[in-house]
C-alpha cells in the first residue's frame, strides 16, 4: 500500500535551534495517525512544514507521492488540515469564512458549505458572525473548514486543545466518524496518549524534534514491560508479599508511598486476592504501560 | 477563475471590515465641514490669498466659488489621504498574521503568489474606490454649495482658468492623485508583508513620507541632487493639470517613477511574501 503522507528526513532549525531532525514518518491510507509529544516537541513546526506554511531547512514532505516543495498545488490538492488554534476572520458569519476558504479551494457549492457545518452541528449558527462563537464551536468550525474540499487527508492539530471533557469527547466520535464512516485517512497531532489511544490505529512519538517510536498503537502499546503500581497499608507487607510471588512478579520496587512490580496484567486480580487475604488495605492498583510510564517521562522533563 | 474568486474573496474581507470605513467616514465628516465653514468665511477666504496681488491688480466680481474650495481640498492628498490610506493597505498582509487566518489561506492549493496579486490588487482596488470618494464628495459638494465660476491656482504666479475648461481638469487630477496614491498603498503593503502587526506599515510609511517631503523641501544642495529620484517629489503629478498649458511629458515623467516605485515595492513583497515562514 503506497502512502499518503511521507516525510523524509524533515528537518527545520530556527537560528541555533533545531525544531525538528531529521523526521521520518509514513501514514498509510485509512489511517488514524496519532502524532504524539510534549508540549514544544516539534508537532506543529513539523505540521506546518507538512502543509507548507513553512519552508523546511532539510529533507521533504510528499503527499499523495508528490513533494509540498516542489508540487505545492498538486500536493495539497485532496488535503484538509487545522493547525494549532481555529482563527477566523472574526467580523464574518461562518457561511462567508467557508466561502472564503472555498474561493482558495478552486470554488466550492453553497450547499457543500451547509453540509459540513451540519456534519459538525453548526448549521443552526451559520449565518451569525465567529466573534459570538464559543473555542468548542470555533475548533468544530475548523474542523468544518479542513472538510470543505471533501479531502482524502484530514490534518489535525490539537483539536481537542481548551475543549472541555464533552467538547473533547464530541471531537474525537468526529475523528472516528471521518475515519470509518467518510473513509478519510487522519493526522492527529496531540500531546495527550489516552487521546491517542481512543482514536488511532497508528502512531509516532517525536521529543525536542526527534522520533522516538512509530508504529501500531495496539504493538507500541503491548510491547516492552507492564508495570503496575500498588498504593495501600502497610507498604512493606505489599512488597514483601509480591516479591515472595517470583512466579507472577519479575521485580518489586518502593518508590515513595507505592509498590511498582513489574508484571503481565493479567496477574492483577491473583495478586489483590493474596494481599487482602494477608491483611493489606489497598487503595490502588494502577496499570502502567512502559509506553506511558515513557511518555510520562517525556513530559515531565519537558515541564521541568 | 481562481484568480476571479480569490478577488472576490479578499474584496469581501476587505469591505465588509469596519476599518476599511474608517477612512470614509472622516472624509464624509471633514470634506462637508470644511465645505460649509468655507461657504460661510465666503470671499474672505478668497481676499486672504490675493490681498498682495491686489495692491497690483483689480479684480472684478468674486472669484470664490466651488472649484477654488475643491482645488484647495486636494492639498490634503499630501499627508492626510496617504494616512488614511496606508491604514487599509498596511493591514492587508499584517492584518492576516495578527489574526492568524495566514494558517486558514496558506495551506490551500493555490499558489502563493496568486494570494498576493488578489491581495495587491484588492488595495488597489480599494485605493481608487477611496480616492474617487473623495474627488466626487469634495468637487460635488463644494459645486452644490458654492457653483461654478473661473479656477483661481497660485503655482509660480497667478493663472485663471475660465469656468468651462476646468471640470476635465478635476477628473483628470483624481485619476493622476488615485496613481500616487496606489504608491503609497503599494509601499504600506511592503511593510505589512513582513510585519505581524498593521500598526508599523503604518508607522513606516508615513514616516518615510514626511521625511521624504522634507527632503523635498530643504535648501540644501544634497538633497537637491537626489530630489528628482525621491517618488515624493512626483506625487503631485496631479497639480500637472492645473497649468496651462499642460505639461504632458513632465506628467508622463513623474508617472513612470511612481509606477516604478510601485513595481519595486510590489515586487520586493512579493518576494517577501511567497518565501515567508508562518509561524503565527
Amino acid at each position: 500500500m503506497s502512502a499518503i503522507l511521507q516525510t523524509f528526513n524533515l528537518s527545520k532549525t530556527f537560528r541555533e535551534r533545531t525544531a525538528v531532525r531529521n523526521l521520518n514518518l509514513e501514514v498509510l491510507p485509512g489511517d488514524v495517525f496519532g502524532f504524539l509529544g510534549p508540549n514544544g516537541a516539534g508537532k506543529s513546526t513539523t505540521i506546518r512544514m507538512m502543509l507548507s506554511l513553512i519552508r523546511p531547512s532539510a529533507g521533504d514532505v510528499r503527499l499523495f507521492g508528490r513533494s509540498v516543495l516542489t508540487e505545492r498545488s498538486h500536493a495539497l490538492a485532496r488535503v484538509g488540515g487545522i493547525v494549532e488554534k481555529p482563527d477566523f476572520y472574526l467580523y464574518l458569519s461562518a457561511v462567508r469564512n467557508l466561502e472564503i476558504i472555498g474561493a482558495l479551494c478552486g470554488g466550492v457549492k453553497r450547499s457543500r458549505i451547509f453540509e459540513v457545518l451540519e456534519l459538525v452541528g453548526l448549521r443552526e449558527r451559520a449565518l451569525d458572525k465567529v466573534k459570538t462563537f464559543s473555542h468548542g464551536m470555533k475548533q468544530r468550525l475548523g474542523i468544518a473548514q479542513a472538510l470543505l474540499n471533501d479531502p482524502e487527508l484530514v490534518v489535525l492539530d490539537e483539536p481537542t486543545s481548551g475543549l472541555d471533557p464533552q467538547g473533547m469527547k464530541e471531537i474525537r466520535e468526529l475523528i472516528k466518524h471521518l475515519a470509518r464512516e467518510r473513509g478519510k485517512t487522519v493526522f492527529l497531532s496531540s500531546h495527550l496518549l489516552p487521546e491517542i489511544e481512543l482514536v488511532a490505529n497508528r502512531m509516532a512519538i517525536i521529543h525536542k524534534g526527534d522520533l522516538v517510536v512509530q508504529g501500531s498503537v495496539a504493538d507500541l502499546l503491548e510491547s516492552g514491560e507492564q508495570k503496575v503500581v500498588f498504593r495501600g497499608t502497610p507498604l512493606n507487607r505489599i512488597r514483601r508479599l509480591l516479591a515472595a510471588r517470583k512466579t507472577l512478579v519479575r521485580a518489586v520496587r518502593r518508590v515513595g508511598t507505592e509498590i511498582h512490580a513489574t508484571m503481565e496484567f493479567r496477574h492483577i486480580p491473583d495478586l489483590v486476592k493474596i494481599l487482602v487475604r494477608n491483611g493489606v488495605k489497598l487503595e490502588a492498583v494502577i496499570p502502567r504501560r512502559s509506553l506511558e510510564d515513557f511518555f510520562l517521562s517525556m513530559t515531565e522533563s519537558s515541564a521541568a | 477563475m481562481t484568480m476571479i474568486l480569490l478577488l472576490r474573496a479578499e474584496c469581501i474581507k476587505t469591505f465588509l471590515k469596519k476599518r476599511t470605513y474608517l477612512g470614509f467616514l472622516i472624509i464624509l465628516l471633514v470634506v462637508p465641514l470644511v465645505e460649509i465653514a468655507m461657504k460661510i468665511e465666503g470671499g474672505r477666504f478668497t481676499g486672504a490669498s490675493l490681498r498682495s496681488l491686489q495692491q497690483d491688480f483689480f479684480f472684478v466680481g468674486s472669484l470664490f466659488n466651488g472649484w477654488i474650495v475643491a482645488h484647495q481640498l486636494m492639498n490634503s492628498l499630501w499627508v492626510h489621504i496617504p494616512l488614511l490610506i496606508s491604514f487599509v493597505a498596511g493591514d492587508q498582509l499584517a492584518g492576516e498574521a495578527t489574526a492568524g487566518t495566514y494558517r486558514l489561506l496558506l495551506i490551500r492549493p493555490v499558489s502563493r503568489t496568486r494570494i498576493f496579486f488578489a491581495k495587491y490588487l484588492t488595495t488597489l482596488v480599494y485605493t481608487i474606490v477611496f480616492v474617487g470618494f473623495l474627488g466626487a464628495l469634495s468637487v460635488g459638494l463644494a459645486l452644490i454649495l458654492m457653483g461654478t465660476g473661473d479656477l483661481l491656482v497660485f503655482r509660480d504666479g497667478i493663472l485663471i482658468l475660465p469656468a468651462s475648461d476646468v471640470a476635465w481638469r478635476f477628473f483628470a487630477a483624481y485619476i493622476l492623485a488615485g496613481w500616487s496614491m496606489a504608491t503609497i498603498a503599494t509601499i504600506a503593503f511592503f511593510f505589512s508583508s513582513f510585519v505581524e502587526n498593521a500598526i508599523g506599515p503604518i508607522v513606516a510609511t508615513m514616516g518615510i513620507l514626511i521625511v521624504l517631503l522634507i527632503v523635498g523641501v530643504l535648501p540644501v544642495e544634497l538633497f537637491e541632487a537626489v530630489r528628482p529620484y525621491l517618488f515624493t517629489s512626483h506625487l503631485n503629478i496631479w497639480m500637472g493639470v492645473f497649468a496651462d498649458p499642460v505639461d504632458w511629458s513632465d506628467i508622463l515623467r513623474s508617472l513612470a517613477w511612481l509606477s516604478g516605485y510601485s513595481a519595486a515595492f510590489a515586487a520586493a513583497a512579493w518576494m517577501i511574501f511567497v518565501r515567508k515562514d508562518i509561524l503565527t
